[in-house]
């Protein structure tokens, strides 16, 4: 048999290229994530102390001081739109599974809700700035909350309308088949059916929202001190960290690294939880 | 017995003998036209979202649309205290720093994807994608603190002195590597982005690639194709719309980005004349002027918000609409 030995070795060294070189890409990956993550840990870790919890931002130029008002003020918008945004997104993953297949509004939803997933997020805070700062005429942690909602609830949109199509329809089919009305068959059968995965789009949401920055420059601004008026400026962690990391002060930076170390911690907790608490329900 | 029997050949009968049947079933209508009703109004409270930040943004922005027209896209001053603005900087910046993260990210996607779906060994699959998705979930804010303090100084003293020595005085590629070296500027503020929208990227395409019946692959390797081409000639062109739609998911990504940018390119309102020039990108000029900015030069920043709501609208929508084209192919 005739046989191109040029040729075939040819094919063999662009196929170890080619691998090569796609084993290099995985690897500078793999090597960035665990640069980031080293320098943070090395810069976080040696910030971080005990007054970082229990003290308040400091003001230019003085000594100590830590991110208390921040985290509170953080915690505090990151739950209140976890309250709006479950059931509206929840909800509207409802009507999209239950009736996605038969109308046009929902498959309008759907698109508009995957663009929205990915739209600038320092545009949303311009457009909450335009209807809850505007016209109130101050800056607040409410509107840092509503801009932080309208990043959250198409991410439950689309997990919770993901989770109940894994529902297998023979579930249903056996519910409908017992008369339950359609209500009922979604909300107790195959919402319940997929309460693990809605839990899971919650965690990444609230994941996905605690480091968002860009849209709280406008809305909920920053506040030097302690304070849980959600009527009025609000400290929070992501802003605090932009502002102190651009600043002249070492101990400011300092506090940045900390607080950075801190976001970064609980994002990819709350990954890490939302991964494993999906698999160990869904396997049974 | 007599229901049963009932049942099976006159079931209007037995409906109607049982008054409460009737009741509960009209109920029961009602009912699911209500939650049909409520669940609809939620998902179109979405809807209403995006229309109010068309509706709002262009309303603030009208006054500077109404005084500079469309020329407000090719203007190029930025001068706050005689109100003349232009959006030509910002653009410029927004989409060189966006062109250069996806010349890195793209290929650099494609290499991770296709090393977790060909080469990389099974029990290692889980572990690697986990570790993608994480580099995906870390705060944009992180990469540009990471930028900010690890990187810039790195890459001032490895990459712009020596390379400016060496190409900054070729005579037609030169001025691409004028400039000061400090580590800040467009093209640093492409290499953050980059690794910033890697992980999106790399996740679409190595869902796509799975995609690909396993048969299709089979053949190519039955016929003796090294791993290389068969996804350099099947895998590729097969998935083609999906990986196309995963590259405009990421522009779409690194055209609204803000805090991974606005560390590093330098923010300076100039017409960025290198790659180590700096600039800025429309979304740093919002995060750096919004707060001090009152009256017109506030209409203008809305106006800028505008054009990247519009700019990115329009990318991920051809993202979405490829990717879905994608999804479809897979029914056969």
């Amino acid at each position: 048999m005739e046989f191109n030995q040029q040729r075939y070795k040819r094919r063999q060294r662009s196929n170890a290229i080619g691998l090569t070189l796609s084993m290099g890409a995985m690897v500078l990956g793999l090597f960035v994530l665990i640069w980031i993550l080293s320098v943070l840990f090395a810069k976080g870790f040696s910030a971080l102390d005990w007054n970082m919890f229990t003290q308040s931002t400091p003001a230019p130029g003085t000594e100590g001081g830590g991110l208390a008002n921040a985290i509170v003020g953080s915690l505090m918008m990151v739950g209140f739109s976890v309250l709006v945004s479950t059931p509206i997104g929840v909800f509207a993953g409802l009507y999209l599974a239950e009736y996605g297949d038969e109308s046009k509004t929902a498959e309008l939803t759907r698109f508009v809700t995957d663009i929205m997933l990915s739209a600038p997020s320092i545009v949303l805070g311009l457009f909450v700035y335009a209807i809850a700062v505007a016209t109130v005429g101050n800056f607040s942690g409410w509107a840092g909350s509503l801009a932080l909602s309208l990043i959250a609830v198409p991410v439950v949109v689309r997990t919770t309308e993901n989770m109940l199509r894994l529902v297998p329809g023979s579930l249903r089919e056996a519910a409908f088949a017992l008369g339950a009305p359609r209500w009922k068959v979604a909300t107790l059968v195959t919402l319940r059916a997929a309460r693990s995965g809605v839990m899971t789009g919650l965690l990444l949401a609230v994941a996905r929202i605690s480091g968002e920055t860009a849209p709280l420059l406008f809305t909920a601004l920053n506040n030097q001190f302690f304070s849980t008026n959600m009527g009025a400026p609000m400290s929070n962690l992501p802003v605090v960290i932009f502002q102190f990391a651009m600043s002249p002060y070492d101990n400011w930076i300092r506090l940045a690294w900390g607080g950075a170390l801190i976001i970064t911690l609980s994002v990819l907790a709350l990954n890490v939880i939302a991964r494993v608490f999906f698999r160990e329900k869904s396997a049974v | 017995m007599s229901v049963g029997a009932a049942m099976s050949s006159q079931p209007v009968f037995v409906e109607t003998s049982n008054p409460n049947i009737a009741v509960i079933a009209n109920r029961q209508r009602i009912q699911d036209i209500f939650f049909h009703r409520v669940t609809q109004g939620f998902s179109l409270l979405v809807l209403a979202a995006l229309m109010g930040i068309i509706i709002s943004l262009f309303i603030n922005a009208w006054p500077t649309f109404q005084k500079f027209g469309f020329n407000f896209i090719w203007r190029v001053e930025w001068d706050i205290i005689n109100e003349e603005f232009g959006a030509a900087i910002a653009i410029v910046g927004t989409l060189a720093s966006a062109g250069i993260a996806l010349l890195i990210a793209v290929p650099l996607a494609f290499g991770i994807a296709l090393f977790l779906t060909e080469t990389c060994p099974v029990w290692l699959r889980r572990p690697l994608g986990i570790a993608v998705e994480l580099l995906a979930a870390v705060p944009s804010i992180i990469y540009g603190m990471f930028g900010l303090f690890v990187f810039a100084p790195l890459f001032a003293d490895y990459f712009q002195v020596p390379v400016q020595n060496l190409l900054g005085s070729l005579p037609l590629v030169g001025f691409l590597f004028g400039g000061s070296t400090n580590g800040f500027g467009i093209l640093a503020a492409g290499i953050v982005l980059a690794f910033m929208v890697l992980p999106f990227v790399a996740a679409v395409m190595r869902d796509v690639f799975e995609i690909v019946p396993p048969i299709l692959r089979e053949s190519a390797y039955g016929l003796g194709c090294t791993t290389w081409e068969v996804v350099r000639r099947v895998v590729l062109p097969y998935t083609q719309k999906g990986v196309i739609g995963g590259i405009m998911l990421g522009l779409g990504r690194a055209l609204g980005e803000t805090m991974a940018v606005t560390f590093v390119i330098g923010n300076a309102n100039r017409m960025p004349t290198s790659l180590f020039s700096p600039g800025t990108s429309i979304a740093s000029v919002l995060a750096n002027e919004f707060g001090e900015a009152a009256d017109f030069h506030l209409s203008t920043l809305f106006a800028l918000g505008f054009l990247l709501f519009v700019i990115t609208f329009i990318v991920l929508s051809a993202a979405k609409i490829l990717m879905l084209r994608a999804e479809k192919a897979k029914g056969f």
